[in-house]
């Protein structure tokens, strides 16, 4: 909209809406502070009336106790590790099946995108225990291929890659290579990547974040304490008998910020990469 | 779909070197390749798997010994047990407590921020956008203490100051639902309400213009302009929040913890505590079909009902 056709006064209307979205805004981001107040406190200061609402001094002991309670470090890095490993693999297989779907002839390639846009529609816990099963024959359990193997299957990457290629790699461009003698691969490689990037740079933040965060899956093959992801770990924090709110919000709060740094350095891309993706599908 | 034609209309450049398999072979034989991880892996991970499924909910199979075959008895098991339908139930109520609040104060989120009045817009973007990078688990961490049993709970202080008494979160029926709702719907929020703006700035100006020549009232536009061109963004946010709802795992089980409580348990917690704690895996995996049928059948209500208004 433009500025015209609104009044320019301060109206009824327009405080209402700020102070709505300044609501918004409060409980959106209150719940993060409040993770950080904890972080910082004691114990008895979380559970008292009225409860703290500053960050304290205890920053340093929650977080040594939630060291000695989990591995953090090494659950961080596990975490790293899958969502890093995923995240490449994807962005080239997904990219690679695009430009395959979007620039090849091939028989039956029509049936096959379809395919791979009906696997999008089951739900994921129809076939998990059979996976499971199968990471226990494989003798992947604890292992991180148990989750990075079968994290490389992306029908969504698949299909958001031959849209952005079939839209922003011009023929002509892939037919002049292929007369220059390119191999089908250096066509991929030295057309195709190079005008990809923003759709790798989507990919990436909604593959990464997915990954990063997930639940079910690692929690059903990681059961080695030495093998967890974060969000694993995290739940072990709050296993204990004795429940130190203050311990395992600070591991929660330092297993989010992170991902909250990230977010806010590239708020412009995340928050387009990650509704996006959603809307166009 | 129109790339695809003209490229099949397209004539192949001859090739300037000699080789055995034509230009047009290669090609073919290149994008067979290129696309075959996807389809090895998933007829391992993911094919093979939900076939096996549906073999599973006939067996009795612990995971170890021999399997036995059932017929409908995991079925049957399943559908006379109380608790899958009391998770069935939870699921459902959980559903519409978390949904319905977050679309409908998504909409008016992203009606507000639409507004061309607003200043730190992008300011306000990001911080109602924030909760949907916090993880699930950390989510229902930070919510489940905020829910706590006791007086001191901050929610039990926030809800005392309008004179309501101590409500003990996690162990009453509705406490559960509302407690795990509210995680659901502080997550997802920001989320729908940035989609909707998208939605939103996609309708031209000129029909608000156009109304407002003719008269119209804010409200008048809401109900005639807005409403039916967000349409298809609005089924789209019904359709992914509902199958996400009917998959709900992570907050319950963070928050009410390995009791299973009743009051909170959901369908796929109930699948997971039968496969993994009772290592149960034909009932199990005869859940896991039930589910699939439950998300079918409420996916294809989802679209009969969206075909059905605003026509």
């Amino acid at each position: 909209m433009t500025k015209k056709n609104k009044p320019k006064k301060i109206s009824p209307a327009k405080m209402f809406v700020y102070i709505l979205l300044t609501i918004a805004s409060i409980l959106s981001i209150f719940p993060l502070y409040w993770m950080f107040v904890m972080a910082t406190n004691e114990n008895s200061a979380i559970n008292s009336v009225p409860p703290a609402f500053i960050p304290g001094a205890e920053l340093v002991t929650n977080f040594t106790n939630v060291i000695n309670t989990i591995d953090f470090f090494g659950a961080v890095w596990n975490s790293l590790i899958v969502s890093s490993v995923i995240t490449i693999g994807v962005l080239f297989l997904c990219s690679l099946a695009g430009f395959a779907f979007a620039k090849f002839n091939f028989k039956g390639k029509n049936i096959l995108f379809i395919a791979i846009l009906v696997t999008m529609m089951i739900p994921p816990q129809l076939g998990l225990i059979p996976q499971y099963i199968i990471i226990t024959k494989l003798d992947w359990l604890n292992d991180l291929k148990a989750i990075i193997v079968p994290g490389m299957i992306d029908a969504f990457g698949i299909f958001w890659m031959r849209q952005y290629i079939s839209s922003n790699v011009p023929d002509e461009l892939v037919d002049a290579a292929k007369m220059d003698g390119c191999t089908n691969f250096r066509v991929y490689w030295n057309i195709a990547v190079p005008v990809i990037i923003p759709a790798f740079a989507t990919l990436a933040i909604i593959k990464f974040m997915y990954v990063w965060n997930d639940f079910l899956w690692p929690l059903v093959v990681l059961r080695d304490q030495s093998s967890y992801t974060i969000q694993v770990a995290l739940r072990g924090l709050i296993d204990n008998y004795v429940r130190d709110n203050g311990m395992i919000l600070s591991g929660t709060f330092w297993a989010t910020v992170p991902l909250i740094i990230v977010f806010l350095l590239l708020n412009r891309l995340f928050i387009s990469s990650l509704t996006e993706g959603a809307v166009k599908s | 779909m129109a790339q695809v034609q003209t490229q099949e209309q397209r004539q192949i450049p001859p090739s300037k070197k000699k080789s055995f398999f034509s230009e047009k072979k290669k090609e073919a034989i290149s994008g067979y390749l290129y696309i075959s991880p996807f389809f090895i892996l998933f007829a391992i991970f993911g094919l093979f798997p939900i076939l096996f499924s549906f073999y599973l909910g006939f067996q009795k199979w612990n995971g170890l010994g021999a399997m036995e075959y059932v017929g409908f008895q995991n079925f049957k098991w399943i559908l006379t047990d109380p608790l899958f339908w009391k998770s069935l139930t939870n699921t459902l109520y959980m559903w519409v407590l978390g949904t319905i609040p977050q679309l409908i104060i998504g909409i008016i989120l992203a009606y507000a921020l639409n507004s061309t009045l607003i200043k730190a817009k992008s300011f306000f973007r990001v911080s109602i956008f924030m909760p949907y990078v916090t993880s699930t688990v950390a989510v229902a961490i930070v919510f489940g203490i905020m829910f706590n049993n006791q007086d001191f709970g901050l929610v039990n202080i926030i809800v005392g100051l309008f004179g309501v008494d101590t409500i003990s979160w996690g162990t009453t029926e509705w406490g559960v639902k509302v407690a795990i709702s509210t995680m659901v719907f502080w997550r997802w929020v920001g989320y729908n309400t940035i989609i909707y703006l998208a939605g939103l700035q996609g309708i031209p100006n000129d029909l608000y213009e156009a109304a407002t020549i003719d008269g119209a009232t804010i409200r008048q536009k809401i109900q005639y302009i807005t409403i039916p061109m967000l349409r298809p963004i609005i089924i789209l946010t019904v359709f992914t929040s509902t199958i996400g709802a009917l998959q709900l795992f992570t907050e319950p089980l963070i928050f009410i913890g390995r009791t299973y409580r009743e009051e909170g348990i959901t369908v796929v917690l109930y699948l997971y505590r039968e496969a993994f704690t009772n290592l149960a895996f034909g009932p199990a995996s005869a859940a896991a079909i039930i589910l699939f049928f439950i998300i079918i059948i409420i996916s294809s209500i989802n679209v009969f009902i969206a075909n059905r208004i605003g026509r």
